[in-house]
């Protein structure tokens, strides 16, 4: 393979990875919260057909990823009010989050199948960095969100890490009896880190609909949502790890396509099991080796009630 | 001034347990109303359809059953690992799991009888999915594993692997290009009922629920179940070995989704194929929720959904989307959900002097 190839594939493995990386962000968020959100398939899904739909009324792919920002909270909110409010269980609300995203991003886009927009979001090669050899092509000329990707993860570290704020949502997911006690409201803490999941993932689903395909089709995630849960894991709930994640992540499916172009087809089922397969084998390797180092918030899963403190 | 308080209830209100998956279904169907009606569809209409393709026939009725079978099948099967708060949503896996393990039987052993095969079939089917549930109970038994996502995970493993095996070594070559392995012998078919596409798969249901509904109300093991479910500390105390139960119900959770897996092969599509479910284990979670987990009351809720499949696969010749059916199930879940609060707790009125 020369090196044009490899870069390439590098540069396919970011884009690929880029709609996994928003949406796992925003899981990942949710989760330092004490709040796992199952539903990110649906979610990814709303978010690309809402994006879809109001860039081609608009005329304005912006219009359309603040869309899908919207339509990704909206159902992000429902299961902010199910698992912190009423207290629900955050699994069996997530899925039915996945179920009902998909039905009604189906329902939605049923009349938009086939169609493209009059807006395509072009590449913006970085001035100077775009010009390193290799390396410049792979991370620095891409489109807008590529970059805003990156960005995102580097401002969630520093928020999560280095800001009272952060502290106050990682207190609401490690213990949030004593960040009552402090003074930090849990729910306010919790409704706000899985409405901005919603947003991220709600942003990962459109750049899928107006970037990466650029189409909609129904069910075009295709598992990538549930991917980004994984990837949460994978990246041991830190957000620079996550990039690295994603993009490995990425590179598999980029790599599936690539091999499928060269018409090497059965090979490509297997491939395709190795995001699965390397998540399962992490989240054991994570489980047993580093529990306390690990970074899974304490209380993530449980609603917190105030009388049982 | 009159005040609300959320107080935690001392004892369950039946009537309100029985009320609320009532009240879900009701209000998910007004949602899906109102959104068909938003969208230029006529509500009652649609409903209306749907409820003559699930019902409207004996030809209907009999395809609500051969869609309900997989969904009761597949809900018991989620239901006993719920039953120990295991979050077994790898049904899906395991049912094509089982679905290629009893195929492979009856693609290489077509020439043994019927009284042979179907048992044969039976138990790879059983066997195919007990690995896939194995795994992530083994994982969650010994190591703490989260078992929600390693399921999960593996549904994706077993659909690729499926796949891979209709578009690859196991394809008809007489296919013209379609994922299909070729048809089993006649003695790889499951025995219908009447003439009817029902088939012995329903009984195979019943039975499976009766069984539970024994096991858990009258042996130790049921007792043991009981006891992990609500708490893994209090079991511990009691002597019960939780990392062996653990692994058990997974095993056997997996199991049945992998009997679920055999009788569709068997009873409905005679071959491998791609899509061989569509998605009955995600369904099926939903089943056994809506029923709480009450074995005879998955049968019940098993049938409705199938209903709900079949009416949602009619209405689409009028021109109305089949994803009406998923938005419907996921706000079940929904209002189900928000119910479980008013099962949990009461909000209390009282009057509070203003200061």
């Amino acid at each position: 393979m020369d090196i044009n190839a490899v870069t390439g594939l590098l540069a396919a493995a970011v884009v690929a990875g880029t709609p996994l990386l928003l949406a796992a962000l925003g899981e990942l968020l949710a989760e330092k919260s004490g709040i796992i959100n199952l539903g990110v398939e649906g979610m990814m899904l709303v978010g690309a057909v809402t994006g879809f739909i109001f860039t081609i009324m608009t005329g304005n792919h912006w219009y359309g990823f603040l869309a899908a920002m919207i339509g990704g909270s909206l159902l992000a909110a429902i299961h902010a009010f199910i698992t912190i409010t009423l207290k629900g269980n955050q699994v069996v609300s997530g899925l039915a989050l996945t179920i009902f995203g998909t039905g009604i991003s189906g329902f939605l886009g049923k009349a938009y199948q086939g169609l493209t927009t009059a807006d395509p979001v072009h590449a913006y090669a970085i001035p100077y960095l775009s010009d390193i050899n290799g390396l410049g092509s792979v991370l620095f000329n891409h489109d807008p969100l590529v970059y805003i990707s990156f960005l995102l993860a580097i401002i969630f570290w520093l928020i999560l890490y280095r800001t009272r704020w952060g502290l106050s949502i990682r207190a609401a997911g490690e213990n949030p009896a004593a960040a009552d006690a402090v003074g930090i409201s849990v729910s306010k803490v919790r409704y706000f880190c899985t409405i901005v999941g919603g947003m991220m993932a709600g942003l990962g689903g459109a750049y899928l609909s107006l970037v990466y395909a650029p189409s909609w089709q129904e069910n075009m995630t295709a598992g990538r949502g549930w991917i980004a849960v994984a990837l949460v894991i994978f990246a041991l709930w830190n957000p620079l790890r996550a990039v690295v994640g994603s993009y490995l992540f990425g590179g598999v499916e980029a790599m599936t396509f690539g091999l499928q172009i060269a018409g090497i087809k059965v090979s490509s089922f297997f491939l395709q099991m190795l995001p699965y397969l390397l998540t399962i084998i992490v989240l054991v390797i994570v489980t047993i080796k580093m529990r306390q180092e690990a970074g899974a918030p304490n209380a993530l899963g449980f609603a917190y009630d105030r009388e049982e403190r | 001034m009159i005040k609300t308080r959320i107080i935690k209830r001392e004892y369950d209100s039946l009537a309100i347990k029985t009320a609320v998956p009532l009240l879900a279904i009701l209000l998910a169907l007004l949602v899906g109303g109102l959104f068909l009606y938003f969208s230029g569809y006529n509500p009652g209409e649609t409903f209306l359809r749907m409820y003559k393709g699930a019902f409207g026939s004996s030809y209907a009725i009999s395809e609500t059953i051969v869609k309900a079978i997989p969904l009761m099948l597949a809900g018991l099967a989620v239901s006993l690992a719920f039953r120990m708060k295991l979050w077994n949503i790898g049904a899906e896996g395991q049912i094509y799991m089982g679905a290629f393990a009893a195929s492979g039987v009856a693609l290489t052993l077509g020439d043994l009888s019927s009284w042979i095969l179907l048992p044969l079939m039976f138990i790879a089917g059983f066997a195919g999915g007990a690995v896939w549930g194995y795994i992530p109970g083994a994982l969650r038994g010994y190591w703490q594993v989260n078992e929600t996502i390693t399921s999960l995970m593996l549904n994706y493993v077993a659909i690729f692997w499926v796949n891979f095996l209709v578009f690859g070594p196991w394809k008809d070559p007489a296919s013209k290009g379609f994922p299909l392995t070729p048809r089993f012998s006649l003695n790889g078919y499951l025995t219908t009922l009447g003439d009817s596409r029902v088939h012995m798969g329903l009984i195979i249901a019943f039975i499976i629920a009766i069984v539970f509904y024994l096991i858990l109300k009258y042996s130790r093991w049921g007792y043991e179940i009981k006891v992990i479910g609500e708490s893994q500390n209090a079991a511990r105390y009691a002597g019960m070995n939780v990392a062996r139960n653990i692994i058990l119900v997974m095993l056997i959770s997996g199991g049945i989704a992998g009997i679920t897996g055999m009788i569709e092969v068997s009873g409905i599509t005679h071959r491998l194929q791609q899509d061989i479910s569509p998605g009955y284990g995600y369904t099926a979670i939903i089943v056994a929720w809506l029923a709480r987990l009450n074995p005879f009351a998955i049968i019940l809720v098993a049938f409705l959904f199938g209903a709900l499949l079949v009416g949602g696969f009619g209405v689409q010749t009028f021109g109305i989307p089949y994803s009406i059916v998923l938005m419907l199930q996921g706000s079940v879940l929904f209002f189900l959900l928000a119910g479980e609060f008013l099962i949990k707790y009461k909000i209390v009125l009282s009057r509070k002097e203003a200061n």
